[in-house]
């Protein structure tokens, strides 16, 4: 466990995170390989991303050894960014609804994405 | 009281009022700046992303399939994607020497934990050198460029250099980083005769700077490379 002396866990916990990463990148590749579409194709892919991001940052990076006040101030922050995310999806959106209303005659359009 | 007798006086009172005496992260304290320094850093790739998004759902051209653009052929038909796989796998296994690294160095195992960092280094250098293939390969074979994309949409190679350059630079500047750590790993500069006083904590630090880096890559495959 954590103690002034630093972060001392057993070896094996690290072995079983590091083959379970291989295992999720694999996993995560697959689904491109196997041509995964729509809905099944995202879930999947956030899925793997969040349980790998959650790994790394737990176990390899010890957060789940600390005290809740490190925890807290590290982690609650990013949250903002969904609000970032939020704001440019509507933004871009309605940008790509001016430009095929406006651009249309000149550009031609070929599909969004 | 220890607050009057210093009220007035200057910045000192700044330092009173916000420290107030007490320490709020019970963890080193380059460990606390390392994990602020981290958080500021996942701002600044959470707006890369974020941004990304915005131009990719904006653009009326067609978006490159990233499957074929990142295919490579090892004599047969083309493999989508496997070269980015590569770089994947090879960036999870520099985090799992890391790892191990700073669980040989609070077993005060000098030798062994010089030799993980450096094996960590020589993973992180060996995913530059195939990201340096894979910009070569856009640029000169594809064409792309930051403003210009003969595949689609020019927002392709504007994101794709920016993410993937300031990731790259950060694994570069990792690379470096753990070097110098590992060096001075293997001059005993970390050790203390006396028990728990060694400062092995520094090569903790230094690996909390490269999982992140993973962790970024792991966002960067997810959002850039699979959608």
């Amino acid at each position: 466990m954590a103690t002034a002396e630093g972060q001392q866990h057993p070896i094996s916990v690290y072995f079983w995170v590091w083959g379970l990463l291989f295992v999720l990148s694999l996993f995560s590749y697959m689904v491109d390989y196997l041509q995964f579409q729509g809905m099944l194709r995202w879930t999947l892919i956030i899925i793997f991303m969040l349980l790998k991001a959650g790994l790394i940052v737990s176990i390899f990076m010890h957060m789940v050894w600390e005290r809740l006040a490190l925890m807290y101030a590290i982690l609650l922050p990013p949250l903002l960014l969904l609000v970032f995310v939020g704001i440019a999806a509507g933004e871009s959106d309605y940008t790509f609804l001016t430009r095929l209303a406006f651009f249309d005659e000149v550009t031609e359009f070929t599909g969004h994405h | 009281m220890a607050q009057d007798a210093i009220a007035n006086a200057g910045y000192q009172e700044v330092v009173a009022d916000w420290s107030g005496d007490r320490q709020a992260f019970q963890v080193p304290w380059g460990k606390a700046m390392m994990w602020f320094f981290l958080l500021s850093d996942v701002f600044i790739f959470g707006c890369f992303l974020s941004a990304y998004m915005a131009v990719r759902v904006a653009t009326v051209d067609p978006w490159p399939n990233s499957a074929e653009v990142f295919a490579l052929s090892f004599g047969g038909d083309p493999i989508p994607l496997i070269l980015i796989a590569i770089m994947t796998f090879i960036l999870i296994s520099s985090s799992g020497t890391m790892a191990m690294a700073v669980n040989f160095a609070y077993r005060n195992d000098r030798v062994k934990t010089a030799a993980l960092i450096f094996m960590t280094a020589a993973f992180g250098a060996m995913f530059v050198g195939m990201q340096v293939f894979e910009w070569t390969k856009l640029i000169v074979e594809e064409g792309v460029r930051p403003w210009a994309n003969p595949m689609g949409a020019a927002q392709f190679g504007s994101v794709f250099f920016m993410i993937t350059g300031f990731h790259g630079m950060h694994v570069t500047i990792g690379v470096i980083y753990l070097i110098t750590v590992a060096v001075k790993v293997m001059r005993g500069h970390y050790d203390n005769p006396k028990p728990g006083k060694g400062s092995y904590e520094l090569v903790e630090i230094a690996g909390l700077y490269w999982h992140f880096v993973d962790l970024v890559w792991v966002f960067i495959f997810a959002f850039f490379y699979l959608w």
